[in-house]
């Protein structure tokens, strides 16, 4: 986690600091689904540290958004908070020997981009920009964990 | 920014669903509204134009079945996604009926619904392209490609309008040069015919082996140079309108051939043994008179009476001078436009003679003479001068029976009294010296008129 912490921070130009933090399982999680929702424990994070510029939270468990099957993580467009789940990221979850690299790996590119779009962005069409979407693993492990010249500029132009 | 990829509406009674899907959509460059129900969905698209509207089948009040239909019937051009619960298939089927573009069941894969989205919109910018396109087609057939003001073009106009919209085969009449193609092309775009090709054959231009490969297409080495697969004409024009031109001058062997597919309604092409279904409406043309060709047995009589089933005669332009002007003024301002010119328009003597000519040439004649006019023309008006292989009015008044001194008399005596007896000018004009103007002035015994001349004060 320190790791990730001062990756991001030097990437977004910002001081960062990692805390745990327990979460009441009770008002996000849906027993049907086995899953929680994103947007519950968005609103939770907000409310631990309301003085953060951005928080970002790392999480074990299955995330998904209502209508949609699931979600790596969510984030409040021009907001303020950003989660990130590694639950789907892990090979063991596709029947994969785990690779403690390869997650690494997948975990930074999404917080990249959930934090993103924190700073406005919207997703791209540059198959390899970070920002682009992805909903399979797949598509995670394409991508780089680089803004494309676009999105570069845009994040620039947002701070 | 780049322009959106697309406009969507979103109707559920949950809020975390509308919360949801919209911050989804957003992320994705979508303008997206979303409304908690049926009500407010139907304001939304009285001031805005959706492309797709997502909406949950299970809503209080209004549900999403009775938003659906109500939706199309305000917004047929809208496509609408259905979003159902798995117990709820069925119902999305019926929706699906009644019009609904798809269904999704909760949970949805992401990707699916990317995707599904993104062909949805997909579609409705390709069926407001072809609302466009036909939209100018329909302005092209509206507007008027015939120029002519005369009963017999007003005759030939109603009789377009007459059968444009039937399917009957249209033979054409008329003198070369009067227009064939132009009226053939009206006739289809007047027809429902119209957003299918019209598919012209000239004829005459094609020697008959040629001409049936054109017609009918080939099979790959069908003969020799026969490389690959080509569809002929008849099959091009498929759906729409087959333009012959000039069929009085189609080989027997094609005749036969021709008329086989015309009634069988199936071509074969050569070489080949697959019969393909044809559907287009004939328009033929033809300057050659074919009840001729048919009594001489150059022209198939069973073949003659399935072509002249609707006869339009167009008349020559000779038949209808008061055309004239209206149609010479119609290419001078065109080929102004064209040519960046400053001609605006046409002397009254030139105009005289453009009436006065037979134009043997037809309207494509005058075109031409015009145009020419147009490249040689240095004043602001076409002048006579710019029309110098029309001559001069009273040459047609050379008839026959006139001996060569009669003709050559008649001529030196109206250039004379033309250069207002000027000697020098007269000489010049006629390409000849002073001297032998004068040796003919006596030969012929012309006399200057007296107004002309000029009396020396007497000494």
């Amino acid at each position: 986690m320190p790791r990730l912490a001062k990756r991001l921070g030097r990437l977004f130009g910002l001081d960062t600091e990692v805390h745990a933090i327990g979460f009441d399982p009770e008002v996000s999680f849906d027993p049907h689904r086995g899953q929680y929702s994103s947007r519950g424990l968005l609103a939770e994070l907000l409310q631990d540290r309301p003085h953060a510029y951005r928080i970002l939270g790392v999480t074990s468990v299955d995330l998904y958004m209502p209508v949609l099957s699931f979600v790596f993580g969510e984030a409040q467009l021009k907001g303020r908070a950003a989660i990130v789940s590694i639950h789907r990221l892990r090979g063991e979850v596709y029947g994969l020997r785990p690779n403690r690299r390869a997650l690494e790996s997948r975990l930074a590119k999404e917080a990249i981009h959930e934090l993103g779009h924190t700073f406005g962005l919207l997703h791209c069409l540059e198959n390899r920009c970070v920002m682009s979407r992805s909903t399979y693993v797949e598509d995670i492990d394409i991508k780089s964990d680089r803004f494309c010249g676009d999105c570069s500029a845009a994040l620039r132009a947002f701070e | 920014m780049e322009s959106k990829a697309g406009r969507i509406l979103i109707v559920d009674d949950e809020f975390s669903v509308r919360d949801s899907l919209y911050n989804w959509f957003v992320k994705d460059n979508y303008d997206v509204v979303a409304v908690e129900d049926g009500e407010s969905a139907l304001h939304a698209i009285v001031d805005n134009s959706f492309d797709v509207a997502l909406l949950d089948i299970k809503m209080p009040g209004m549900d999403g079945m009775e938003l659906q239909r109500r939706l199309q019937k305000a917004a047929p051009e809208l496509l609408v996604i259905m979003i159902t619960a798995f117990a709820s298939v069925e119902t999305a089927v019926v929706a699906m009926k009644h019009g609904a573009f798809d269904y999704v069941t909760k949970p949805i894969d992401p990707d699916e619904l990317s995707h599904l989205v993104k062909r949805a919109v997909e579609k409705r910018r390709l069926v407001q392209e072809n609302v466009q396109l036909r939209r100018r087609l329909d302005d092209i057939a509206s507007a008027d490609i015939l120029v002519g003001e005369s009963p017999p073009m007003k005759n030939v106009v109603d009789l377009i309008h007459q059968v444009a919209d039937t399917d009957a085969t249209v033979l054409i009449r008329g003198e070369s040069g009067t227009g064939k193609e132009l009226i053939a092309r009206a006739i289809h775009a007047n027809s429902s015919r119209r957003y299918f090709p019209i598919v012209p054959v000239n004829s005459g231009a094609l020697p008959e082996s040629l001409l049936e490969s054109e017609l009918f297409g080939h099979e790959k080495g069908a003969f020799t140079g026969a490389h690959y697969r080509r569809k002929g004409k008849l099959e091009m024009a498929n759906g729409g309108t087959l333009f012959l031109d000039e069929i009085g001058t189609i080989g027997a062997k094609t005749q036969v051939d021709l008329l086989r597919v015309l009634e069988s309604k199936e071509l074969t092409r050569l070489g080949g043994s697959r019969a393909v279904h044809v559907d287009f409406r004939v328009v033929c043309a033809t300057n050659a008179d074919l009840e001729q060709l048919v009594s001489e047995g150059a022209f198939r009589e069973d073949l003659y009476y399935r072509i002249n089933v609707f006869a339009i005669d167009v008349p020559p332009l000779r038949d209808r001078r008061s055309d004239i002007p209206l149609l010479a003024k119609h290419f001078c301002s065109t080929l102004a436009m064209q040519m960046d010119k400053r001609i605006g328009g046409i002397s009254a003597g030139a105009m005289e003679a453009l009436m006065a000519h037979d134009w043997p040439g037809n309207v494509r004649e005058l075109a031409n003479a015009i145009e020419r006019a147009m490249v040689v023309g240095r004043n602001s008006l076409i002048d006579v001068a710019d029309l110098p292989f029309l001559g001069k009015k009273e040459q047609a008044a050379f008839g026959r029976g006139q001996t060569l001194a009669e003709v050559e008399m008649q001529h030196i005596n109206r250039v004379l009294s033309e250069d207002t007896w000027n000697i020098s000018r007269a000489a010049r004009d006629l390409g000849i010296d002073r001297a032998t103007l004068y040796a003919k002035i006596r030969k012929y015994k012309l006399h200057k008129p007296d107004a002309l001349v000029s009396h020396r004060p007497s000494l």
